[in-house]
């Protein structure tokens, strides 16, 4: 059996006193989308921010391809790795925020191109063409020169997604993607992830649009106090919900 | 008012005037330098997670930016030697300037970086860049870009505290001027170019500090 892309055992994850992620268990093969859906709160935020380690969690076990995300084992003890190992780590996947937080002194082509030198070791002219051959897959070529102030928050996310994408990372993290952005704004950001889903991209997603997850997912999960509520392939959770808090969920959502 | 003008015994003596305020010159760019790393390190240490990091840092800040500068001239040239720190004149100028300058710029920084988006840092390791890198390529020159204003008000301020110099003998502008006043009895003249020629300086470190400004806005 080939080795997962995520594995997720057992996850708890506590802020302060406040238990956030209560046990989770998910496992992702090569090239599955899965959709975290759940009202606001429910912890998928913190627990696809824990697949990267931009939180630390107490307990469980966050694998990507087989290898611990920030900690091994040691004597029975568990050791959070060094910062450099990290700093790996972190770069086997790649993550688009809700607020694109592209770097503001940077034009396009250089937020795409800083990981690809800094990180990878891409020489220089090499790195500025693979750079602007993902800007153009996002549909950015021709505003590759421009700040990241100039530009539109959909374009923004777009050059945001490429910078991520650019890295060839084993698992694509989208946070809430477009709920930054105005609605006229949004379909050409999940357009722009459709197109990755369907050329074979490991995704896992967080997002708010109900119809695009049921469109590009081949696996929901419904993320209810800090547990997984529900999960399936998405005719089934958007359809024939199981439990009382999924469909009112759902009605809520106007889906 | 009865009093002659004669500028000619200043005159004699300008072109000390002049090596005295490059003296000062020279002195604020090396303090001001040193300044900004300790600044730089003491921001990120009172953002700090540990307890001990943060308070050490306000207790920097504090005693140093809450102490007259001239006591604190004063305070290591003629103190310190009496507990074994023997300072040449400008090394002692140069070490007051910088860690009083520090102090100010800590909070010129630390204000810089609190007021930048947390997803910047985030964006940064997102790519696989270490904390220190991170701050390095991003998080320094994105709130350098943001406090640069403040930095140069600070700047010129801390040029014309090297006047105090003048205290320890470090023959500076104000120091010169001092001396030429003492031997020519030419009151008004003597200050006054020397008022001129501080004010000709920060101007022209302004309009520096303002190109630079311009140059390295980020375009929106």
């Amino acid at each position: 059996m080939t080795i997962p892309v995520l594995e997720i055992t057992n996850l708890h994850k506590k802020f302060g006193e406040v238990e956030v992620l209560k046990g989770i268990d998910l496992t992702m093969q090569s090239g599955n989308v899965v959709s975290l859906i759940g009202s606001s709160g429910s912890g998928k935020t913190t627990l696809l921010r824990c697949v990267n380690l931009l939180e630390d969690y107490e307990d469980g076990v966050v694998a990507v391809e087989g290898e611990q995300i920030g900690y091994k084992q040691h004597k029975g003890r568990r050791i959070r790795l060094k910062e450099r190992e990290i700093a790996r780590q972190r770069a086997m996947t790649g993550m688009a925020f809700q607020h694109f937080n592209l770097f503001p002194h940077m034009s396009a082509i250089h937020n795409v191109m800083l990981g690809l030198i800094k990180t990878r070791k891409t020489p220089k002219d090499e790195a500025y063409a693979a750079a602007e051959g993902w800007l153009d897959r996002v549909g950015m070529k021709n505003w590759k020169d421009h700040y990241p102030g100039q530009l539109s928050g959909g374009q923004q996310q777009r050059v945001a997604i490429a910078r991520a994408i650019a890295m060839n990372p084993v698992l694509m993290l989208f946070d809430e993607v477009t709920s930054a952005l105005d609605p006229e704004l949004v379909s050409e950001v999940l357009a722009v992830v459709k197109d990755l889903a369907s050329d074979g991209m490991t995704m896992l997603l967080v997002t708010h649009e109900m119809q695009f997850a049921h469109d590009v997912s081949d696996t929901v999960v419904f993320m209810q106090d800090g547990r997984i509520g529900e999960q399936g392939p998405p005719e089934q959770l958007f359809h024939n919900p199981k439990s009382e808090r999924l469909a009112a969920f759902l009605k809520n959502s106007k889906f | 008012m009865d009093y002659d003008f004669n500028f000619a015994a200043v005159w004699r003596d300008f072109d000390i005037l002049l090596s005295g305020l490059g003296l000062g010159l020279v002195l604020a760019v090396i303090s001001i330098a040193i300044g900004c790393l300790i600044g730089l390190c003491l921001a990120f240490a009172m953002l700090s997670k540990k307890r001990s990091i943060r308070w050490a840092a306000t207790v920097y800040v504090s005693v140093f930016r809450n102490t007259p500068i001239l006591v604190l001239i004063l305070f290591t040239f003629f103190a310190l030697p009496e507990f074994g720190i023997n300072l040449g004149k400008i090394e002692s100028f140069i070490v007051t300037l910088s860690v009083y300058s520090g102090a100010y710029l800590t909070e010129v920084f630390r204000s810089g970086l609190v007021s930048l988006p947390p997803g910047l840092r985030e964006a940064g390791l997102t790519v696989g860049l270490t904390e220190f890198r991170t701050k390095i390529l991003i998080t320094i020159p994105v709130m350098f870009r943001r406090v640069l204003p403040a930095l140069g008000n600070n700047f010129i301020s801390l040029f014309k505290d090297t006047s105090l110099a003048a205290v320890i003998a470090v023959p500076e502008l104000t120091f010169y001027a001092r001396k030429i006043n003492v031997e020519t009895f030419r009151v008004i003249e003597t200050w006054l170019v020397a008022s001129l020629m501080y004010v000709i300086a920060c101007s022209i470190i302004a309009a520096i500090l303002r190109r630079t400004e311009n140059r390295l806005a980020i375009p929106k």
